[in-house]
């Protein structure tokens, strides 16, 4: 039997942002330095056009979930919900990085191609229902993502935080790969389906747990949980700000949804005793990301700090496996955590001028009395990343503790509760600084129309869908895996 | 002489030659060229084995690629002129110590009794046949390179394709950090 040709419909997005990626990257040798910008736009309206091209498979199906390349690659409503959230934190990268790119001495052309090959390799991560197309487009993403870790290479904090993630990336890589190999040895299939059944007739082979848990460290190394949380402050540090905002996003939306698919679809059906190791990790994250943040300086370090603690909420997500509320809640939470962690970043952004000037707490010290705009819009991210309402984030974090008491961890929501209320402290230092301390001198700040729109649209977002969840809800709810 | 045992003692001479060679010569560029006629050697060994695959893949990686890498690493720190090492190393004797115990293990695993069950002896005309199986189809093909190209091309084409993708992003990261000048047009 020959290939079918006729899967090819199935992946139209990801081709045609693979194909404008190649083609940005000659356009690039031909631009000169000053005109770089139309790249930059270029980029953006290919992510717009491949959310709108999402659409194109599901036109072409008559059920879901349409499995293409034998077995390989799915076509349903879980996909399209990462898929649509990834495209959207590229696409505010991509405006958050106009300015910063263009006013340092690095190329963009590159910079963008490889934004959206990293992408790419999201969108392959999303849809992956067998071990090798995940683990491949896993490597896809991360390897862009460590060139672009040091993409400012003659900072040494850049090459610094590159190191690092490269390093600790192909070490978690090596684990999670021995892990799936020991899965596949197992089970003697590939795909998610194949090993489900065989971990039903044998649930307690020996081979399966070690496999289980090695790949659980793996993907809880790419979340950024704890105990593999190390690498994530210094890399948000060191990498430029718009790449580290993309990191707090991407790879980890992209990351929770193949933790969803191998564990709900592969792992689960045979065995959920993994949801212990999930729940430890979990409680662990929470403890060490929000009392680390407590000594943080540096706002981006204070940031993946923070982002560490949130992974350990989200983790509580997959602690409802088996009921119908574990996973909305996750969806609704990872989509509330992405609006206000890229908001939160591009006020960052903003207030960045060269280099890494302008990352301290200190820095936003008088934020309020020079524009009261920005200092208002820092102060509904951080209460929204707090989990107060009327916020997105109040939202994600009460279906997130619903879920995870009703399936009985009780425990693990008090502490999810406790650690927000920690939160507290170190997210109202930026808005102590931003609204009681005078700032002495001018205050670095750059109006800029592009991060402002990106901004906005998060604000928008945090705001709206704290105040209405319900399309937000009812949209999660109707994109579960099947 | 039946040819292939012919062929198969002139394989294996060579490569014992070749493999004498690669520790005897005092030049590493002959060592290394040495090597290359073991690697060659061992390919024509698969061959005889009906891995004709796995002897393309030998030529095209060792004997190609693997060989660049080692010859451009003579030439690039040109050791031509620190050829004064002794001759014999001085750790010589536990070298041929531990040599004498790998000899006595493998041997006596291939003469001695069987620790794994033997199945029945390969049947030489199975050997050039390979017989996919999948959930939709069960093909029988002429060789192994066919096996493997049917499962690279058609069952793994879409990893294949993102590995591609994944490779261009390798050489696209070590051009922009490997790069010296950050001007694009100086």
């Amino acid at each position: 039997m020959p290939f079918p040709v006729s899967d090819l419909i199935l992946i139209v997005p990801e081709l045609f942002l693979t194909a404008v990626a190649l083609g940005l990257l000659i356009y690039a040798t031909v631009v000169s330095r000053e005109k770089e910008g139309a790249i930059a736009w270029m980029a953006l309206a290919a992510l717009v056009l491949t959310g709108v091209l999402l659409f194109v498979p599901f036109s072409s199906v008559t059920s879901l979930p349409q499995i293409g390349f034998a077995g390989m690659f799915a076509v349903d409503k879980f996909s399209l919900f990462f898929k649509i959230l990834i495209l959207a934190a590229a696409a505010v990268t991509i405006l958050f990085s106009l300015r910063f790119i263009g006013s340092s001495p690095y190329p963009g052309g590159e910079y963008y191609c490889l934004i959206l090959l990293t992408t790419v390799g999201m969108l392959f991560m999303v849809s992956g229902v067998h071990l090798v197309s995940i683990y491949i487009a896993l490597e896809l993403m991360a390897l862009s993502q460590y060139v672009l870790a040091g993409y400012f290479k003659q900072e040494t904090k850049s090459i610094e935080a590159a190191a690092k993630y490269f390093v600790l990336g192909a070490f978690s890589s090596g684990v999670l790969l021995y892990g799936l190999s020991l899965v596949y040895g197992a089970a003697r299939t590939l795909t998610l389906t194949g090993v489900a059944q065989a971990l039903a007739a044998s649930p307690k082979a020996p081979l399966f747990i070690l496999g289980i848990i090695l790949v659980a460290c793996g993907l809880f190394f790419k979340i950024a949980s704890a105990p593999f949380h190390v690498w994530a402050p210094d890399v948000y540090e060191g990498a430029p700000t718009p790449i580290a905002a993309f990191f707090a996003v991407g790879p980890k939306l992209a990351a929770y949804a193949i933790f969803a698919r191998i564990f709900y679809s592969g792992f689960g059906p045979g065995s959920a005793d993994w949801t212990v190791i999930v729940a430890a990790s979990a409680a662990l994250t929470m403890v060490v990301g929000n009392v680390g943040a407590l000594m943080q300086e540096n706002v981006k370090r204070l940031l993946g700090y923070s982002s560490i603690g949130h992974a350990g909420y989200a983790l509580m997500g997959f602690l409802g496996y088996g009921t119908d509320f574990g996973l909305p809640a996750l969806m609704i939470y990872l989509a509330s955590y992405a609006l206000m962690t890229l908001g939160a970043f591009g006020l960052v952004v903003m207030l960045e001028t060269k280099g890494y000037a302008g990352e301290s707490v200190d820095d936003f010290n008088g934020l309020a009395r020079k524009n009261p705009t920005a200092a208002a819009a820092m102060l509904v991210f951080l209460l929204s990343l707090t989990g107060i309402p009327p916020t997105v984030g109040f939202i994600g974090k009460y279906y997130l503790f619903t879920s995870a008491m009703k399936a009985g961890w009780f425990w693990l929501a008090l502490l999810g509760v406790l650690m927000s209320a920690v939160s507290l402290f170190y997210y109202f230092r930026i808005v102590r600084a931003m609204y009681l301390v005078d700032g002495e001198g001018e205050l670095r700040w750059k109006e800029e129309p592009a991060v402002s729109a990106a901004v906005i649209a998060c604000l928008a977002g945090t705001l709206l869908f704290g105040i209405l969840p319900q399309p937000l809800v009812s949209w999660a709810k109707a994109c579960l895996l099947n | 002489m039946d040819p292939s045992v012919f062929f198969f003692w002139v394989f294996a001479a060579i490569t014992v030659v070749g493999a004498l060679g690669v520790i005897t010569m005092r030049q590493p560029l002959h060592s290394a060229l040495f090597l290359l006629l073991t690697f060659l050697a061992v390919a024509g060994l698969f061959i005889l084995q009906h891995a004709e695959f796995l002897a393309a893949v030998q030529v095209l990686v060792y004997a190609g690629g693997i060989m660049v890498l080692f010859l451009f690493t003579i030439m690039l720190v040109n050791v031509r002129r620190q050829a004064k090492e002794p001759f014999v190393n001085r750790r010589a004797g536990i070298a041929v110590l531990a040599g004498f115990f790998l000899f006595l293990l493998v041997g006596g695993v291939l003469t001695g009794p069987a620790l794994v069950k033997k199945g029945p002896p390969a049947d030489p005309a199975a050997l050039k046949t390979t017989v996919i199986e999948n959930s939709t189809a069960r093909v029988v093909v002429p060789g192994n390179s066919e096996a493997v190209a049917w499962g690279l091309y058609r069952d793994y084409l879409l990893p294949f394709e993102v590995a591609s993708v994944f490779l261009l992003v390798a050489m696209i990261g070590a051009v922009v950090l490997g790069k010296r000048s950050l001007e694009k047009f100086d």
